[in-house]
């Protein structure tokens, strides 16, 4: 059912959370008053651009730069060897996992490139075609290596090794569950399925590509970076750590962002290398990447090749889960490429009341792009094979998929629950949104259609994912809010949170303003300026409503207790018969003796108008840290129809119905959901990073990588349910990545059924019309 | 590099200005102009980012070069206002929520205004095959759709009542 917006001014006071107010960003992004990082321009500015390496896996020798040098309008080219001689280490911190290895990630190549694209040196210019005229001029000696670009060739016998630490070119292996239990259920089971899921290479491919534009004072050793990104805290951090600047003379402005998805949470070459340029040359340096630069060098997503078996009872009930995960890492491990993999581990038993598991993981270096986060990270991949095996259970025990999903969930009841491989779901109604789903699309009568249908040579297949993602921050997480009401009764509010097209500004004016009891429009929005808001930990992990919404709603409820005391103050009452209802102070049982919050916060900033004891001024900041994660779900059911002849796969139905908890805003809920599963169908059905046996990206620019289009995706009917979280204030679970985690198996699984009258019980994603058209003749794999 | 004096005017207001022979229009209205709303995400002419009018026909800025625009008539995401009231068509995406991070936004509304000159009732069909030139990342496209087709029924109404129907730069059809 379509949500309808509604204006802000239309809404009743203290009912903004809960309303589909139109958003506060779209004025300034739809007139081009919108400020991207590229539209900051400053006197003097300079360009930077990067080159990459032609070859996926070579050594480098001498490397000449002289004729680059003399380009039209170069300034300087840097190679590694510059960045230690200027003092700093010429590295990025390394991942470093538990039973692992750790390997450096220069900031431009030393000696080795390990993927294509992977910054070999760097021209700043004083245009931004000079840079990359420049480019052209730089002469590197390559000596080309064997390469690895797929995880076989990476792990066969006399495979070539990417680092010298990482024998076998294995750079962590770990695992979570109870082997011995597991093992004990599958040598009870009747019945066991195994299959194998591979989770296809994707490029998140976010609008705006990477940018930066750096400063340096140095009369003040002060450092000021403006870019796009989705944590301008953590890329403090970073910047403080590798240029060897102190954390308080780094300054992280985030201006509009194109787009995010996950790719744009740590810091790239470009962002850094642009800060060292403008601390070397004293001039603003802008970095400004192309498309393919982001193709290359951005970090790609989900790669995974799973073994996993379900150990059955006669009836149909899951006893037991075992898998083995090999995750490519690509040419270097980032924090993302390592913790991903073992959360998909532990997200493997779903929605499913699964007594014993276990589940390894294997993380493997290749000759690509290095892999990391991408909306939904980690989860997905856990989603796309437990759906995946569980309809394979039920087609192999001949049960109705969606009665078995409903046979082995979690019953309500018993929430909080913690899986047998580690993971706590906070609370959940899975039966609610899969019964609402099938009704909605309208299951009872689907059998018999899809019968008629085949009778016509029309394939219809139905597609189930019920899927469970845990996300929303942890208890070992925190975020900062501030809110301060101004002597005029103005109200800010700053968090750490970074929106990157979320609606944070919307969302988070929504809770304070109902908190406060004051006016929507009262309330100003600050993110992405580490000097103005409090230490956060960005947008990831659909944690910005939950521990962002977390932060401001804790802060504004000590602001109310502050301006009680003053209130029960200025009302001559006791505190304890100060009530605060709708922006008024009120004495219980005297209706006319009121004040205002703006009256309070005015008389805050008078000292002399102040009980004793109480600080001047009207300002709260929290860290926040919840009970713990939270858990969102859902049941997404799609039917496509698949032509046999011509491998077509068409959408005749997309049914949606989500759980994100208690819903602040409907509409961006629902947008949410809507490009999270366009992101999810991309996967399914049209997105892949491909290398070739020389690992050249042949997927390396919009051309070659089917991003879909328009005419590509469904209509989506979406509903939801609202569960609350009981691990944050704000009963808030957190919406980014739900849609994305959903609507793959679905389609897959739909595919499956499409084609099961041509004996398929199989595909890998992503379904192209040449891989539909070899399956309806048996050609699977 | 010799360098060529152009005249563009933009959004109604002449410039005269200096480009590179290999200076594209994008770069023309955005580094030297400060024209920013229009986006560039890619530089195949895959993405869309940076469709503008020119002479009255949406074009892809990317790949115009400047000194090929010489004394054409440009129309950007900044002219679709006139005074404080937006298009049709900014109000169908506000309303739809049809856009989130905004970064395809301007040169899907260039686009959109384009379609909906020639065809000023589309079919939901006939808007997701007119916009295939322009690519969303966020938001699926389906509140896209339904920001065209509330522009289409809104811009349908001033023609009924014999109104102009406003298209950026002011023409009246």
């Amino acid at each position: 059912m379509p949500v309808e917006t509604v204006e802000a001014e239309d809404v009743r006071a203290g009912e903004f959370a809960g309303s589909a107010v139109k958003r506060r960003e779209d004025p300034h992004l739809l007139t081009g008053e919108a400020r991207y990082t590229d539209d900051v321009q400053y006197p003097r500015m300079a360009h930077l651009a990067l080159l990459g390496s032609q070859y996926g896996h070579a050594e480098i020798g001498a490397i000449d730069t002289s004729a680059a040098e003399e380009s039209e309008g170069v300034l300087a080219v840097y190679t590694h060897e510059d960045l230690t001689e200027s003092g700093i280490d010429g590295t990025m911190p390394a991942a470093d996992p538990e039973n692992g290895v750790a390997v450096e990630r220069p900031l431009l190549a030393r000696e080795r490139v390990r993927y294509q694209g992977q910054p070999v040196a760097a021209v700043v210019a004083e245009g931004r075609y000079d840079a990359f005229r420049a480019l052209d001029l730089i002469e590197v000696e390559y000596d080309r290596l064997e390469a690895a670009p797929e995880l076989e060739d990476a792990l066969a016998e006399g495979a070539p090794r990417l680092h010298d630490a990482a024998e076998g070119n294995v750079c962590f292996e770990s695992e979570t569950g109870d082997e011995e239990a597991t093992e004990e259920a599958f040598s009870d089971a009747d019945h066991t399925v195994a299959l194998t899921v591979a989770n296809n290479r994707v490029i998140p491919t976010a609008m705006e590509p990477r940018a930066a534009v750096a400063r340096y004072r140095k009369s003040e050793d002060a450092l000021i970076v403006e870019l796009s990104s989705q944590n301008p805290h953590s890329v403090q951090d970073r910047l403080s750590d590798v240029l060897d600047v102190p954390e308080h003379r780094v300054t992280v402005r985030v201006p509009d962002v194109g787009g995010g998805f996950g790719a744009k949470l740590q810091p790239y070459s470009g962002h850094l290398l642009s800060a060292w340029c403008a601390m070397a040359l004293e001039r603003p340096i802008k970095w400004q990447a192309r498309r393919t630069d982001d193709f290359q060098s951005m970090v790609h997503a989900r790669h995974q090749e799973t073994e996993i078996e379900a150990a059955l009872s006669a009836e149909g009930d899951l006893l037991g889960l075992r898998g083995h995960i090999d995750a490519d890492l690509g040419g270097y491990a980032t924090g993302g490429g390592v913790g991903i993999p073992q959360g998909t581990a532990a997200m493997l038993c779903g929605q499913y009341d699964v007594p014993a598991g276990h589940v390894s993981v294997r993380g493997v270096f290749t000759n690509t792009a290095p892999i990391s986060a991408y909306r939904g990270a980690g989860r997905p991949e856990a989603a796309y094979v437990i759906e995946r095996l569980g309809s394979a259970c039920a087609r192999e025990l001949e049960i109705d998929p969606a009665e078995f999903r409903r046979r082995n969930f979690i019953p309500s009841k018993e929430f909080p629950v913690e899986t047998a491989l580690g993971r706590s779901y906070d609370s959940g109604d899975y039966e609610k949104t899969l019964d609402r789903a099938l009704e909605i699309v309208g299951y009872d009568g689907f059998r018999q259609r899809q019968e008629a249908a085949r009778e016509e040579e029309k394939y219809l297949g139905i597609g189930f994912s019920s899927y469970v993602e845990v996300c929303g921050g942890s208890s070992g997480d925190m975020e900062g809010g501030l809110v301060r009401m101004n002597p005029e009764g103005g109200v800010v509010v700053g968090t750490g949170t970074q929106d990157t097209g979320q609606g944070h500004a919307t969302s988070f004016a929504q809770v304070v303003a109902d908190e406060l009891g004051v006016d929507y429009d009262a309330v100003e929005v600050i993110e992405g300026d580490t000097d103005r808001v409090p230490e956060g930990g960005g947008t990831a992990g659909s944690r910005s409503l939950p521990m962002g919404g977390g932060a401001l709603r804790e802060a504004a409820g000590r602001l109310v207790e502050k301006g009680r005391t003053i209130a029960a103050h200025q009302l001559e009452a006791s505190e304890a018969d100060i009530e605060f209802d709708d922006g008024e102070f009120r004495v219980r049982g005297v209706p006319d003796r009121t004040v205002t919050i703006e009256a309070v916060a005015e008389a805050a900033y008078s000292p002399g108008d102040l009980p004793e004891g109480v600080d001047a001024g009207m300002e709260e900041t929290a860290f926040f840290t919840p009970e713990g994660s939270t858990a969102p779900f859902g049941t997404h059911v799609a039917i496509v129809e698949v032509d046999p002849d011509t491998g077509e796969l068409g959408f005749e139905r997309y049914v949606a119905v989500d759980d994100v908890g208690t819903q602040i805003n409907p509409k961006l809920v629902e947008g949410q959901i809507k490009g999270g599963i366009a992101q999810g169908i991309g996967q399914a059905v049209y997105e892949e990073g491909r290398y070739d046996e020389n690992a050249n990206l042949a997927t390396g620019s919009l051309q070659d990588y089917a991003m879909p289009k328009s005419w590509q995706l469904p209509e989506v009917d979406w509903e939801s349910t609202e569960t609350p979280s009981p691990n944050n204030p704000l009963g808030a679970k957190g919406v980014g990545e739900a849609g994305t985690i959903a609507a793959m198996p679905a389609v897959v699984n739909a595919a499956i059924d499409a084609l099961s009258p041509f004996g398929v019980d199989d595909l890998d994603a992503p379904l192209s019309e040449e891989t539909l058209w070899r399956a309806a003749r048996g050609e699977t794999r | 590099m010799t360098d060529h004096e152009i005249t563009l005017t933009v959004n109604g207001t002449d410039h005269e200005l200096s480009v590179e022979p290999r200076t594209l229009l994008v770069h023309a209205l955005r580094d030297e102009l400060g024209y920013t709303g229009t986006n560039v995400g890619c530089e195949t002419t895959t993405c869309g980012a940076c469709t503008v009018h020119m002479d009255g026909e949406a074009v892809k800025s990317c790949t115009v070069l400047a000194v090929q625009a010489d004394g054409e008539r440009i129309e950007t995401v900044e002219g679709l206002e006139s005074g404080d009231d937006y298009h049709p068509i900014q109000e169908g995406f506000r309303e739809e929520h049809g856009l989130q991070c905004g970064y395809c936004t301007p040169g899907m509304m260039m686009t959109a205004t384009d379609l909906l000159r020639e065809n000023p009732d589309p079919s939901r069909e006939e808007i997701r095959e007119g916009l295939e030139g322009n690519l969303c990342r966020c938001t699926g496209y389906q509140n896209i759709v339904n920001a065209v087709e509330n522009a289409a029924a809104e811009l349908d109404e001033p023609v009924a009542d014999g109104g102009e129907v406003r298209w950026p730069g002011g023409e009246g059809e």
